[in-house]
């Protein structure tokens, strides 16, 4: 996986500004997308592009259960979010949902990376390659489950042994 | 195994389980909403397209439903959600639907005890991040996403990673013009917004004895702002009295063993204990109420599933007797049962005398929904749980989240206020 990055420096974005609230009652996919991080950031919608990341600090998804803050930003084009840490609901929705992958990252890559940088993720290797700056990070690996049901493609697809 | 493990055991038909096991727990009870319920139909039609069977649920007896995020419709695209959520109840046989305007409705965390829906010892998934509410009855309570709900309604069961557990101990009785909302904003600001990810909070110790059901429901309802899987209460002969007298039966308590494990131990002394408001934009920025900065106050909230329970208006109502706010004030109950109680017992003409507005009950303003959303540059004070930028409404709006007693008495001052300064 290859892309460039949006950087949001700060810790605990929640998801009342990855889709604010008054957008729970819609429950159609583009539209939504066409609202992500609309509390935080409006010029968000014009700048990203199918394939690039999201990378921020601590408890990134924090707040509510709604479903619509990873599908909003995996229809805006987000292949992965890229975090020190995650709240959990978001977490499960982005994996169980297949929507996009939640990936933990040390302090290294949360500095090392900046806006704009072309990265490529491995999940295989757990390594993310900052192509720009020719550097490398080791990714936190997913937990045996997330593992599998992140190759499976989702929850539904995953069969428990 | 402490009462989680032993709940999470049994559900998934373990002898044993221990921290970080990877389980598929059996589940008691499933709850949607108008938000959630329509983003579960739409899982469905994504999985018929799959080719995955969606007709029948596994078990629609275990499944209730509420309305409570946008009604009153406001506008024609949540009246829609209602129709698609009573379509889908129809289909699938579901009887447990809490509907707007015909009878007992409200919020749905707050119908989860207000209907005794939920026991001790279930394990019981929501879909809202509030689900954590109920595990005050001695449940495993925890909020999902719309896949995972989905998945639950057709195969009954769900997986979890059993989560450490972090014990609140609490010492002693909180004093008059405390409440569990102050204790849980003071715990919210020790351990901040993810101080309790992935994990349990536990609360316990001769306080918790002390303390009514609904102050309980009020502390496990925002273990969500410090990130926790659930937050859960052991149950007693109260948790009994109180899911008894809302026609319950066949209780059977479950508790830890002596010998529990928890990851951390915290212990607080109630008696130390003092108003506190979480200040804008977090629920970790507190502050002791009579060191909160002195702004002017546009509105004051006394709603949610936080912030409404009986005892909430109870305490509001204590403070607003014989006094007249000074800024724009709504109290919503939060369930048509509250609202009833709150009639015959001459709460909602203290309101009205005072000069407040008295609401539906909704979720409402709560999530920036509608019914009285906060303007740019508003600033509000409220019983419910987030203040994250644009949570009541407008991104440039400010929320200080406090208990009723000091949402009432600000009301009166026009300013934050301990409701121990008013004359
Ligand atoms: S009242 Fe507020 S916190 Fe409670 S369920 Fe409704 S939106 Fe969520």
């Amino acid at each position: 996986m290859k892309g460039n990055v949006i950087k949001y420096e700060q810790d605990n974005i929640d998801t009342d500004v990855i889709i604010p609230g008054q957008y729970l009652k819609i429950h159609d996919y583009a539209e939504l997308a066409s609202h992500a991080m609309e509390g935080l950031d409006p010029q968000f919608h014009s700048k990203v592009k199918e394939g690039d990341f999201i990378l921020s600090g601590k408890n990134f998804g924090c707040g509510s259960s709604r479903e619509h803050a990873p599908i909003a930003l995996s229809h805006s084009g987000i292949k992965a979010v890229l975090a020190l840490s995650f709240a959990r609901i978001f977490y499960r929705n982005a994996v169980d949902g297949a929507f996009l992958l939640p990936i933990e990252i040390e302090e290294d890559a949360y500095q090392g990376i900046s806006e704009g940088d072309e990265i490529e993720i491995n999940v295989q290797l757990n390594e993310i390659k900052n192509i720009t700056k020719n550097q490398t990070y080791k990714m936190k690996p997913f937990s045996e489950i997330i593992g599998k049901i992140i190759e499976a493609g989702g929850l539904f697809k995953y069969k428990p042994d | 195994m402490n009462i989680v493990e032993k709940i999470l055991a049994r559900a998934s038909g373990k002898e044993k389980v221990s921290p970080d096991d990877v389980i598929f727990a059996n589940v008691d009870k499933v709850m949607v909403h108008d938000v959630s319920g329509p983003g579960v139909i739409k899982v469905f039609d994504k999985l018929k397209k799959q080719g995955i069977n969606v007709d029948k649920l596994w078990d629609s007896s275990k499944v209730w439903v509420a309305e409570d995020h946008f009604v009153p419709s406001a506008e024609k695209i949540s009246a829609e959600n209602i129709v698609k959520l009573q379509n889908f109840t129809k289909n699938y046989g579901i009887e447990k639907h809490f509907k707007y305007g015909m009878g007992q409705y409200g919020i749905c965390h707050t119908i989860s005890h207000e209907e005794a829906m939920v026991l001790p010892g279930e394990v019981y998934v929501g879909g809202d991040s509030h689900t954590n509410t109920t595990g005050a009855l001695g449940a495993f309570a925890a909020g999902l996403g719309h896949t995972d709900i989905a998945y639950v309604l057709l195969n009954g069961k769900i997986w979890f990673k059993v989560p450490e557990t972090l014990y609140f101990k609490l010492n002693g009785k909180l004093p008059d013009h405390v409440m569990a909302k102050d204790l849980i904003l003071k715990i919210i600001g020790e351990i901040g917004t993810d101080g309790g990810a992935y994990q349990t909070m536990q609360f316990g110790g001769n306080g918790i004895e002390e303390m009514s059901v609904e102050s309980r429901l009020t502390l496990c309802n925002m273990t969500t702002e410090a990130g926790a899987k659930n937050g859960i209460v052991e149950p007693d002969q109260k948790v009994v009295d109180y899911l008894s007298s809302r026609g319950a039966s066949n209780i059977t308590l479950v508790n830890g063993d002596a010998d529990a494990e928890y990851s951390k131990i915290y212990e607080f002394e109630s008696s130390e204990m003092e108003p506190i408001v979480a200040k804008p934009f977090s629920p970790e920025n507190t502050s002791v109420v009579r060191e909160a900065p002195n702004v002017e106050l546009d509105k004051s909230y006394i709603g949610s599933c936080t912030g409404a329970k009986y005892e909430d208006l109870e305490a509001a109502a204590r403070i607003l007797k014989g006094r007249k706010v000074k800024i724009r004030t709504e109290v919503l109950p939060a369930a048509i049962s509250i609202y009833k109680r709150a009639m015959e017992n001459g709460l909602l003409k203290i309101f009205l005398d005072a000069g407040a507005t008295v609401g539906p009950p909704t979720c409402g303003a709560c999530c920036g929904a509608h019914m009285g959303v906060l303007a740019k540059d508003e600033i509000c004070i409220s019983t419910t749980n987030r203040n994250f930028p644009g949570r009541m409404g407008h991104v440039d709006s400010q929320t200080y989240l406090s208990s009723p007693l000091v949402a009432a008495a600000s009301a009166v001052t026009g300013k934050i206020t301990d409701p121990r300064d008013l004359n």
